[in-house]
């Protein structure tokens, strides 16, 4: 988009949405819409209160938790299914089934099998993170040059030595787009967990907002949700083209 | 060789289920069924009629839900991929709401619009309509310039550009975004039922929770994820009927 | 010995179907053509012959109103063009099917577009698939064709279109040497039963001195016209005698020669 001859940045719209948001908010159109300077300074007064640093310290935990898992189970089972035909067979129409399947249903299950916390809320995000990393592994290993295979073999390397010297490295940028997007599945998963789990991190935090209609506090949380869950998933995007530099040249 | 195939998919189902079996009789769990016995519930269910009126009840939010995405986002996808000031104002929009945990405005939406169709439809909408819009726009930006020229020279006119070149071009790439909003208005569809008012499998799903009836919850969830795949694989198959040409790889050298 | 751009090349009785007057057109800061003038005489087929790069494909495409000249104007019939129209149709160099539709779609798709129905767009493409050696692949699609068949697609959709002007953009530059030595001389058919006026970018020497009534040698960017050769005794003498023909050989050497310190 260009206007007058200059190029505007891709994401300045976001400042003519928040204007609008500050007008309908001002205009007191809504109840549920304060205006955009209220939540702001909300944010603020929000992120020093203890509550919230409690939600995001349980948030992160079960966050990172649950993609540790999702990247520690998914990596070596997709590569495994990529290099093992059997394996492959018996496993892929049920990493394509969850891949597509509404997770949420399983979501009370964990709570009966592993309680109301932190547990059932970190498997869920690993349940949401780790198909589509298996299934981009899976693909990254299929895709390698046999050659590079027959390589290693010929000078000699053990099957260890195979595995994080070839596989790893020539799946790596096919395995960190999984990651990526795993990464942002897992912090949808995180929140539907604790939404309905609800008793801990930001699910017990909306809940107290909207029970005592404190908008603009919800809004603020909301904001930095976004907000976080944004930057995660630009950065990643970013590292993903760092290193995956020579994806198109092998 | 197809043989292979289709027996290894049998195998792999069986050797699933068997695990379930097995892990139920052990018990590891007291809230772990065995197989049978949910499948029994299944079948009992699907006999006495509560599924047909679950069902009934949460397809609605999702039918409606999935149709107004559908036709909302590929209609926004379109206007995005085709002007490049509609692309820089609603992009951005998508793009955040396409990296962030919607589900969150959930309570909001109950607050608003109370704990009835309404909301559900609307979660069913923000789940799902992200990826269709982030979809349509980005296929139809992808439009490879020599067609929409050779459309031009043959004297097309906007409109027949983007009927006849830009849609059948982008076509595989939307239906691919539908899949994946669908797949989300699904988790939508069932977030709602946890967590706004339970209904339909949603409510079977809490309330055989709640009296210890664990093969019937299993039975539950074991169909809408059925439900699920079953209806994508449809989606596929109609794509593939469809638009036959989308199957047929791209020629442009 | 150029023949200078600047007196207008008038020739004798052929009025011009097509008239480039001092186009100039820029990419950024590429230049690709510079004050190109040129007439295209009706019913006659003009070659546009120089190095890859020199901005053929953007003349051709200025001509069929794709593109817009920086500066200077087109004239197709003593009317200026503003846009594409129905009196020129184009085969693309990089053939431009729809790879969703069968073959015949793709050939009638320059009929659709002008709101003829179904039935009797299809009966003329299925007559244009035959003419180019295609009969029998209708129904298949574009990714089941060789290149060679698919610019043979590209090729029976702009004649079926039935335009007064063929803008052609190296329209046999993937077929194989025996079907385009045919195609060459059924060219050489329709210039003489048809009265159109045909464009005719080429990379080939020989082809272009085979098929041309006349040449136009650019220069590499930005593009002028070097030279225009207008091939005429042999053309009589009947197609299995011009390769022959000691004029023939004369002008591709000649071309030759002009163009050599080019590529050097
Ligand atoms: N869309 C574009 N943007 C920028 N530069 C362009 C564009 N199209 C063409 N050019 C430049 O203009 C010049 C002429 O291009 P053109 O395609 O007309 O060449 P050509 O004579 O048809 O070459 P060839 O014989 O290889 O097809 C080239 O140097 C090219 O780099
Ligand atoms: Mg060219």
């Amino acid at each position: 988009m260009t206007l007058f001859g200059y190029r505007l940045p891709g994401m300045s719209s976001l400042i003519l949405w928040g204007l609008l948001w500050e007008f309908v908010g001002q205009s007191g159109m809504t109840f549920f819409v304060p205006p955009l300077s209220e939540v702001l300074s909300t944010l603020f007064e929000v992120v020093q209160t203890a509550a919230f640093q409690k939600a995001l310290y349980e948030t992160t935990y079960a966050f990172l938790a649950g993609v540790f898992f999702a990247i520690a189970i998914g990596i070596p089972v997709g590569i495994l299914m990529g290099k093992n035909r059997l394996l492959d067979e018996l496993l892929l129409p049920w990493v394509n089934v969850f891949l597509s399947a509404p997770l949420t249903a399983l979501v009370p299950v964990l709570m009966v099998l592993f309680g109301f916390g932190m547990k059932a809320i970190i498997i869920t995000t690993t349940l949401f993170g780790i198909w589509i990393i298996i299934l981009n592994s899976r693909a990254g290993v299929k895709q390698i040059n046999r050659s590079l295979v027959e390589m290693a073999h010929s000078f000699g390397a053990s099957p260890l030595d195979a595995f994080f010297k070839i596989y790893f490295w020539a799946a790596l940028p096919e395995i960190l787009g999984g990651v990526r997007i795993g990464i942002i599945r897992a912090v949808k998963g995180v929140i539907i967990g604790q939404l309905l789990i609800s008793i801990v991190g930001f699910g017990a935090l909306f809940e107290l907002y909207s029970a005592n209609f404190l908008m603009a506090h919800f809004w603020a949380v909301l904001i930095v949700l976004f907000a976080l869950a944004f930057t995660i998933s630009e950065f990643l995007a970013y590292l993903e083209r760092r290193v995956s530099y020579y994806a198109a040249k092998r | 060789m197809a043989n292979r195939a289709l027996y290894l998919k049998f195998l792999s189902a069986v050797l699933l289920f068997g695990a379930w079996e097995v892990a139920g009789r052990i018990p590891v769990s007291f809230a772990f069924p065995t197989f049978l016995e949910s499948m029994g519930a299944l079948f009992r269910m699907i006999g006495d009629g509560t599924m047909a009126t679950a069902y009934a009840e949460t397809l609605r939010p999702l039918v409606v839900g999935v149709a107004i995405s559908a036709f909302l986002g590929i209609a926004i996808g379109l206007w995005v991929g085709l002007s490049s000031f509609f692309e820089w104002l609603f992009s951005p929009i998508f793009i955040v709401m396409q990296a962030a945990p919607l589900a969150a405005l959930i309570p909001l939406l109950v607050l608003a619009y109370g704990i009835g169709l309404t909301s559900k439809v609307l979660v069913v909408c923000i789940m799902a309509m992200p990826v269709i819009v982030l979809n349509t726009a980005g296929a139809v930006r992808n439009t490879p310039e020599s067609m929409k020229e050779m459309g031009k020279a043959f004297l097309a006119t906007d409109l027949a550009i983007i009927l006849k070149i830009v849609i059948p071009a982008a076509s595989p790439v939307i239906f691919a975004g539908l899949r994946l909003g669908i797949s989300a208005g699904f988790i939508g569809a069932i977030l709602a039922e946890l967590k706004i008012t339970p209904t339909g499998v949603g409510d079977i799903i809490t309330y055989s929770r709640s009296i210890a009836d664990y093969p019937s919850m299993y039975a539950a969830i074991f169909s809408i994820i059925l439900l699920a795949v079953l209806f994508l694989n449809l989606l596929e198959k109609i794509e593939t009927v469809l638009f036959k040409g989308n199957q047929r790889g791209y020629v442009s050298d | 010995m150029a023949m200078s751009q600047i007196d207008p090349v008038v020739i004798d009785n052929a009025e011009s179907a097509v008239s480039t007057r001092n186009i100039s057109k820029n990419y950024g800061d590429v230049e690709a053509l510079r004050d190109l003038s040129l007439e295209f005489p009706r019913g006659q087929l003009t070659s546009l012959l120089g190095p890859s790069g020199c901005g053929k494909t953007t003349l051709l495409k200025i001509i069929a109103g794709l593109l817009e000249p920086t500066s200077g104007e087109v004239e197709v019939n003593g009317k200026t063009v503003t846009g594409p129209g129905p009196d020129r149709a184009f085969v693309f160099q990089d053939f431009a099917l729809l790879p969703w539709a069968s073959v015949i779609r793709n050939v009638a798709f320059g009929l659709e577009m002008r709101g003829m129905g179904k039935s009797e767009r299809e009966d003329i493409a299925a007559k244009y698939i035959k003419e180019v050696g295609l009969g029998g692949f209708e129904h298949s699609y574009p990714h089941e064709l060789s290149g060679g068949m698919r610019q043979r697609v590209g090729l029976a959709r702009a004649l079926s279109v039935d335009a007064e002007v063929l803008l052609m953009d190296e329209p046999f530059s993937a077929v194989d040497e025996q079907t385009r030595r045919k195609f060459q001389e059924d060219l050489l058919a329709l210039v003489q039963n048809e009265n159109k006026t045909f464009i005719f970018v080429t990379h080939s020497i020989e082809e272009a001195v085979y098929v041309s009534d006349q040449i136009a040698l650019l220069l590499p960017r930005p593009s002028r016209v070097h030279e225009i050769i207008r091939p005429s005794n042999f053309r009589s003498k009947g197609v299995d005698n011009i390769r022959r023909d000691p004029e023939y050989l004369d002008i591709v050497d000649e071309i030759w020669a002009s163009l050599r310190t080019y590529v050097e």
